[in-house]
């Protein structure tokens, strides 16, 4: 909406007020999840930026942070950083095992959902469908009821039945988390999808099999991925569920990070949070990446 | 032939059905098909969501704490308190506790303190009256080698075993189905008579509280929409080519993890943060007079109005993008200014934006839980964060059962409304 040239006075400053508004809109959403990156470099344990830092000292900048997500927790870590150091690390190191047992859940938990809601999204958008409405609302709705109630009602419901402190508990809540995302992402791209193609590959003499997986699958592929991977975020972001169902040696990046948060906050949280926001920008990408590949797959123009 | 010439003639498929029932019941059959790819996954929600929710309704109304004690080793419900129950079940509700009933009383500590169940039945009627867990444990103690008179007896333990509000707990506790704690959620209470009164001021805390969550909940949306809808009508004006590049800003926090953002707050607003230096190093204030701007209320509205925005942005951009420019160019040319045409052309048609919009920040944040909690200090609390303190600290379960299942109803209320006005097929992420 370039600036018409019949426009007055007035609503040309308006218009000049307005874009600064939007920027400075803008700077609120991106700002604080920037600030972080630079500040987890600080040589200091402060949380601001220090002289040194404004003044582009490199003296005022370390690693020290992010040696610490290494060390930490570990048995020996100041010992000659040989093979036998790292597999320290590997064994024993709080952050690392923390994003261990985050993969694994996150991992398992995005298999689960996608698998049950790519079929279910299948099915919620047939025509037949019958109680589609119900159903869909049932399904969606542990995006929409708070998670605090979630995670207490898990708490009963596993305490009473043992799936309390087991990763297969934890697998299971985190899927019923993520499957909101996975039907919303994969119905979203079966509206556009032409079922003449089915169809037509039917009379060429495809069984119902192979029409899935030649026809419907690639084309749906990336509304999959998505939802996957929101499902995958979903899991990897996860507090209150693990807080309220985990055993106490089941730590996850989340968890440890509340607890850094809640007990005192130091600046290694700082650098897992740059981790978090590198590793999210990369989803960011690759889902944009597939909402265009999905896009030019239907014929609908990028624009 | 002639017959089959006149007679209408049945249609009927290849192998010789009729045509209708051949349709109907390849239509049962596309629809069970159908059925059953959703099958899998209905029964997956209802094993980890609908039965968990079930059990937390259960918890609400369903306390078993002065009624049965479950021997983990055994793997055996005793009950408690038999004596005791079948004289609350005999007398009226406002009878005064007589010897029979004291006697009843001894013999169901003496039990409880054998099957180490004291610690339970305490706990349970601390709910009500506290400070009577310990009175419970203490007695129980004492309890074996008490002789009648035990009214007396026991009075001589404690002489708090006289009140009429203890007394009045216990009949309620020995119910086991009871709304006592929806009571209790509600800031009410039953005194002695049985009658609901409201508890004293200062013990108020939950009707403060969800009040508090509801406003609360109303100005971030309130604030989201303020600031939503200008960055959502400029990326909807804007060529695709700009707005794709622009709506990063949007979908980054909408990708980045909750906490840390979270994190992000906390390091921007503290005394000793960012933003509090940037105002003492440009004059605005001193460097005594630091704002305080996190762990209270300020702290939870500005940080959950920045993790709630890309939710009011999404649904108005969706809404804002479709909307043809050309009628508001139609109403200038008829001679309306920018401001009219926006007002009444163009504001009415994002009408189903903001709606959504609104509705689902709202819900979205009367649940919030995680950034309260770590951002909200005493003030910035919202219901969801005194439903985990009695999970967590208080452990009275069922109070938080009832809160929670209250919480549970004015959302699903809401949900209600949202699929009703807009339709959850609606909903879209990025």
């Amino acid at each position: 909406m370039a600036l018409p040239t019949y426009a007055t006075p007035l609503e040309r400053v308006w218009y000049y007020t307005y874009r600064t508004l939007c920027a400075a809109i803008f700077l609120f959403l991106i700002a604080p999840i920037l600030i972080v990156i630079p500040l987890s470099f600080n040589a200091e344990p402060y949380f601001t930026f220090t002289e040194k830092m404004l003044s582009f000292d490199p003296t005022g900048y370390s690693t020290r942070w992010y040696d610490l997500l290494l060390t930490f927790g570990m048995g020996k870590p100041d010992a000659v950083r040989d093979a036998a150091w790292w597999s320290d690390v590997w064994q024993n190191a709080a952050w690392v095992n923390a994003a261990k047992n985050s993969v694994i859940i996150g991992f398992f938990s995005t298999l689960l959902a996608t698998f049950l809601g790519t079929l279910a999204a299948l099915g919620l958008s047939r025509p037949e469908m019958p109680f589609r409405r119900v159903i869909m609302a049932i399904l969606i709705s542990p995006m929409i009821v708070p998670i605090i109630i979630t995670a207490t009602g898990l708490f009963f419901f596993y305490s009473a039945t043992g799936l309390a402190n087991t990763y297969l508990g934890i697998i299971m809540a985190h899927a019923t988390l993520g499957i909101p995302f996975v039907i919303i992402t994969v119905t979203a791209t079966l509206v556009g999808f032409d079922k003449t193609l089915n169809q037509a590959a039917a009379s060429l003499g495809a069984n119902p099999t192979t029409t899935f997986f030649k026809i419907t699958m690639p084309l749906i592929l990336p509304g999959v991925i998505s939802g996957a991977l929101f499902a995958f975020v979903t899991s990897f972001d996860e507090v209150v569920v693990v807080l309220f169902v985990a055993a106490h040696d089941q730590q996850t990046i989340p968890r440890q990070m509340w607890n850094g948060i809640r007990e005192q906050i130091s600046p290694a949280i700082l650098s897992v949070a740059t981790i978090l926001v590198i590793v999210s920008i990369a989803l960011l990408t690759t889902v944009e990446l597939l909402r265009r590949r999905s896009e030019r797959l239907r014929g609908i123009s990028p624009g | 032939m002639s017959d089959a010439a006149t007679a209408p003639e049945l249609l009927t498929t290849a192998d010789g059905r009729p045509l209708k029932s051949a349709l109907a019941h390849a239509q049962a059959r596309n629809k069970r098909r159908a059925f059953y790819l959703v099958l899998p996954l209905l029964l997956f929600v209802v094993i980890t969501f609908l039965i968990p929710i079930g059990q937390l309704l259960t918890k609400s109304v369903y306390n078993t704490g002065f009624y049965s004690w479950k021997d983990r080793d055994a793997g055996v419900s005793i009950p408690l308190m038999v004596e005791l129950r079948e004289w609350f079940d005999e007398t009226p509700a406002d009878a005064e506790p007589d010897e029979a009933a004291f006697a009843a009383l001894v013999a169901g500590l003496v039990h409880a303190r054998e099957t180490k169940s004291i610690g339970q039945i305490g706990t349970r009627i601390n709910y009500e009256v506290s400070g009577s867990r310990s009175m419970f444990t203490k007695s129980a103690r004492k309890a074996k080698d008490l002789v009648p008179p035990y009214k007396e007896a026991l009075l001589e333990v404690d002489e708090d075993w006289g009140d009429p509000e203890l007394w009045g707990a216990m009949r309620n506790a020995s119910k086991v189905v009871t709304l006592d704690f929806y009571l209790s959620a509600l800031d009410r209470t039953r005194n002695a008579d049985g009658d609901i009164v409201k508890v004293d001021e200062e013990r108020a805390v939950y009707v403060l509280l969800f009040k508090r969550t509801l406003v609360m909940s109303a100005l971030i949306t309130f604030l989201t929409f303020l600031l939503g809808f200008p960055v959502a009508h400029l990326l909807a004006t804007l060529p695709l080519r700009h707005s794709n590049l622009l709506m990063i800003f949007v979908l980054l926090p909408f990708w980045t993890s909750l906490l840390v953002r979270t994190t992000s707050w906390i390091v921007l607003l503290q005394s000793q943060g960012v933003v509090n230096d940037i105002w003492v190093s440009l004059g605005l204030i001193s460097d005594e007079s630091r704002l305080q701007m996190i762990y209270n209320q300020t702290g939870t509205i500005i940080a959950m109005t920045h993790i709630l925005l890309p939710f009011m942005v999404l649904p108005l951009y969706s809404v804002m993008r479709p909307i043809d420019p050309s009628y508001v160019r139609a109403a200038r040319s008829l001679g309306a200014t920018s401001w009219t045409a926006f007002r009444r052309i163009y504001m009415p048609q994002t009408i189903p934006g903001i709606g959504a919009g609104g509705l689902l920040v709202f819900i979205l944040a009367v649940g919030y839980y995680i950034t309260p909690a770590l951002v909200g200090g005493s003030t910035g609390q919202l219901i969801s964060n005194l439903i985990a303190f009695h999970m967590q600290n208080s452990l009275n379960w069922s109070l938080a059962a009832a809160l929670a299942s209250l919480l549970l109803f004015a959302v699903l209320l809401l949900y209600w409304l949202y699929d009703r006005l807009i339709g959850i097929d609606n909903l879209k992420l990025g």
